[in-house]
């Protein structure tokens, strides 16, 4: 196949996908394809979101179409410039077709799940990607290393991608001793040790991004870049109700109303977003572990941490993204930092309603020196 | 870490970890260590569906192999609950119940209420139900509206390895008796089901899949049945909502008459007999809470009033399949005043 010809496949987002359907083409045949441009909405047994081009040039050729059941890995599309002959295009179009037919689809390698152990405590993670450089995605308060899925692939291929589960969340143990953010720090800052990671790229959200400041200010030399995504740990406003909320909820009914503040489009908000989060919060020690880290973010209704005088150690290109409709930590927050993206459709999980935001910020950042 | 694992491997893990972590925690049952066809106890069967495999070695003293005499080992459950323990009682089949049901209905059940709140009876029966196996009547039934029936049980049928797993674990924390009802065709399903400890608590029914157009309410076995006629469904444009109510004592009300409040069509799935099953109280409670709702009778799909068959051919015919639960859903969509 001629090598200007691009595919555009079935993405793998988290660890349990094998397959997925169009939902809507939003690109349409002989439309001009930007890297970045939504091409298609994807829906799964478990999640929906946008494909995102990785490629540039014209839709030449829609392969999947709207309803149908397509494995990843599989073709949906051809991307090609203007120049190529059609000849060639229906050819690619043909094989790519019969391919999906056959449902002889190369498995996609997903993401390498693995643990580490630091201080007497398990830390999972999965890691994706084989580039040089080593990227590691640190999630939020009550979250887990499939928060990234939308973010972890598309950056994986530039650079070794690794998501991993802080204590108290995710697979990682329940535990998460006072709950300090020396505690999670040091999870990072173990994971990386334990992996043999000599330097990486620190991308934090919400908690996350203290945690990762916090990780920077430790050992300034493991870190060579920071993303900070809605970080907690600057300004002076933060959604209490929300938190105690989330922490308290005990059942999918009580849970739900709540989760409407982390999205700037209450539909993100879906029957199995509430059911997976339920999943964590039923097992074991995690009550327990929500409840100290509440103590960490909160001082009553006030937020507990400043990590602003920790970042102003740190001397690495940092980047900062935020929702512009966050309801948790409101983007005011970001108004002591320096050169803050704001996006405007997003709120509080800006990774899953804009990850393109996310990426850019990161690849940005990442070659910056 | 969620691996996937079987309905049995589920339980199994369940009462491995909750006797792990509790002392007090104890398996008793015919076969539960010997077993059928093993020479000994040294080649523990666990039971005749191996659910308690491997336990009678890994807590030594704690698994006890009881004669058959379910009188006597169910009525020593609740007497050891009463006094300190938490025995996890293994009854083969839930047809043979009708042996103990002193033991369950007028002592168990009552300890709480009569003693005034002064004891409590944290046991847990744990018992095969359903048909599928060619065993016959008195091996198949589906009697868990029997235990619904009595107030001061709980009663728990759970659908998935996953919902087995934090159910069993719940059972067993829980102070007050449970009947928790294992579908003997589920032992092999596989599923997701995480290394860590949970609990679901008990009244809290899963949504199994969102739809507008109907509401499946299906018990146990019959969760997996709906879910198949609810994708042939969708292939014509009909989105049902299939709620588990995961416990039937208690029940989650709640979850059923808000899903019937929003799609007017209910239809029931339940393969117990149909007098006085779960299909019956489910509709009767939406008919006098949610009647303003309905767009349609209310359909229930169950077994008929008949014993179990012997026939291979009319025990296929007996369980209702997910054909006569898209049949009933299309009634219900397509009914007319």
């Amino acid at each position: 196949m001629n090598d200007a010809i691009r595919k555009v496949v079935m993405p793998k987002w988290g660890l349990s996908m094998t397959s997925g359907k169009v939902t809507e083409w939003i690109a349409s045949e002989g439309d001009e394809i930007a890297d970045g441009d939504d091409l298609a909405e994807i829906d799964t047994d478990k999640i929906a979101g946008a494909l995102e081009s990785a490629d540039e040039g014209v839709l030449r050729r829609i392969i999947a179409q709207v309803g149908e059941d397509v494995p990843v890995g599989a073709t949906l599309a051809l991307i090609a410039p203007a120049d190529v002959p059609d000849a060639e295009l229906d050819e690619a179009a043909l094989l790519a077709r019969e391919e999906l037919d056959s449902g002889a689809v190369a498995e996609v390698a997903g993401p390498v799940t693995g643990s580490v152990e630091v201080e007497g405590r398990t830390i999972c993670f999965a890691a994706l990607g084989e580039g040089e450089e080593t990227v590691v995605l640190v999630h939020g308060y009550g979250g887990d290393k499939n928060s990234w899925l939308f973010v972890q692939e598309p950056l994986s291929q530039s650079h070794t991608v690794y998501a991993l589960d802080l204590p108290g969340h995710g697979e990682s143990t329940k535990d998460v001793g006072d709950g300090s953010l020396d505690v999670l720090a040091g999870a990072v800052l173990g994971l990386l040790a334990e992996r043999g990671i000599e330097r990486a790229h620190l991308v934090g959200h919400s908690l996350g991004g203290a945690v990762v400041v916090a990780a920077a200010a430790r050992e300034p030399a493991r870190v060579a870049s920071l993303t900070l995504v809605a970080p907690a740990g600057f300004g002076s406003r933060i959604n209490a109700g929300y938190l105690r909320g989330f922490a308290e909820a005990r059942s999918r009914r009580e849970l739900k109303p709540h989760l409407a503040a982390l999205f700037a489009d209450p539909g993100q908000v879906t029957r199995q977003l509430a059911d997976d989060l339920m999943r964590y919060k039923r097992l074991d020690g995690v009550d327990k572990a929500l409840g100290a880290l509440l103590g960490t973010l909160l001082d009553g209704d006030e937020p507990a941490l400043d990590v602003a005088p920790l970042l102003s150690e740190v001397d690495v290109p940092v980047a900062v993204v935020w929702g512009r409709r966050d309801a948790v930590l409101p983007a005011t927050n970001g108004e002591g930092l320096d050169d803050v993206e704001y996006v405007e459709q997003a709120g509080h999980m800006v990774h899953l309603e804009q990850p393109n935001a996310v990426v850019a910020a990161v690849n940005a950042v990442t070659n910056r020196r | 870490m969620a691996r996937t694992i079987s309905y049995r491997e589920a339980l199994n893990e369940a009462l491995a970890q909750e006797m792990e972590r509790d002392e007090s925690v104890i398996v008793l049952g015919e076969d539960n260590a010997g077993g059928a066809g093993s020479p000994g106890e040294d080649d523990a069967w666990g039971g005749v569906l191996g659910v308690t495999k491997g336990l009678y070695h890994r807590f030594p003293g704690r698994v006890l192999d009881t004669p058959i005499s379910e009188s006597a080992f169910v009525g020593a459950a609740i007497g050891a609950a009463t006094s300190g323990l938490r025995p996890v009682a293994e009854l083969m089949f839930i047809d043979f119940m009708g042996v103990c049901f002193d033991q369950i209905f007028n002592q168990a059940a009552k300890f709480r209420y009569m003693f005034g709140g002064k004891a409590k009876t944290p046991v847990v029966i744990r018992t095969m139900y359903g048909a599928g196996l060619r065993a016959a009547a008195q091996h198949s039934q589906a009697l868990y509206p029997i235990f619904t029936h009595i107030p001061g049980l709980k009663v728990v049928v759970p659908s998935s390895p996953y919902e087995a797993k934090g159910l069993m674990i719940q059972s067993i924390r829980d102070d007050d008796p449970v009947i928790f009802c294992e579908h003997k065709a589920m032992y092999d399903v596989t599923g997701e089901v995480p290394e860590d400890s949970y609990t679901i608590p008990f009244g809290e029914a899963g949504v199994v899949r969102d739809g507008d157009d109907v509401t499946i309410v299906a018990i146990g076995r019959m969760v997996s049945v709906a879910e198949e006629a609810a994708k042939q469904l969708a292939d014509s444009g009909v989105e049902a909502e299939i709620i588990d109510p995961r416990t039937t004592s208690p029940l989650d009300t709640e979850t059923i008459l808000e899903s019937v409040e929003n799609t007017g069509r209910l239809v029931v799935v339940d393969e117990a007999t149909p007098r006085c099953n779960l299909a019956t109280d489910i509709s009767a409670l939406v008919a006098k809470e949610a009647f303003g709702s309905l767009r349609a009778p209310i359909e229930m799909v169950t077994a008929p009033h008949t014993p179990v068959p012997f026939s291979d051919a009319l025990e296929d015919l007996y369980i209702p399949d997910a054909q006569r639960v898209a049949n009933a859903v299309k009634t219900v969509v397509e009914w007319k005043r």
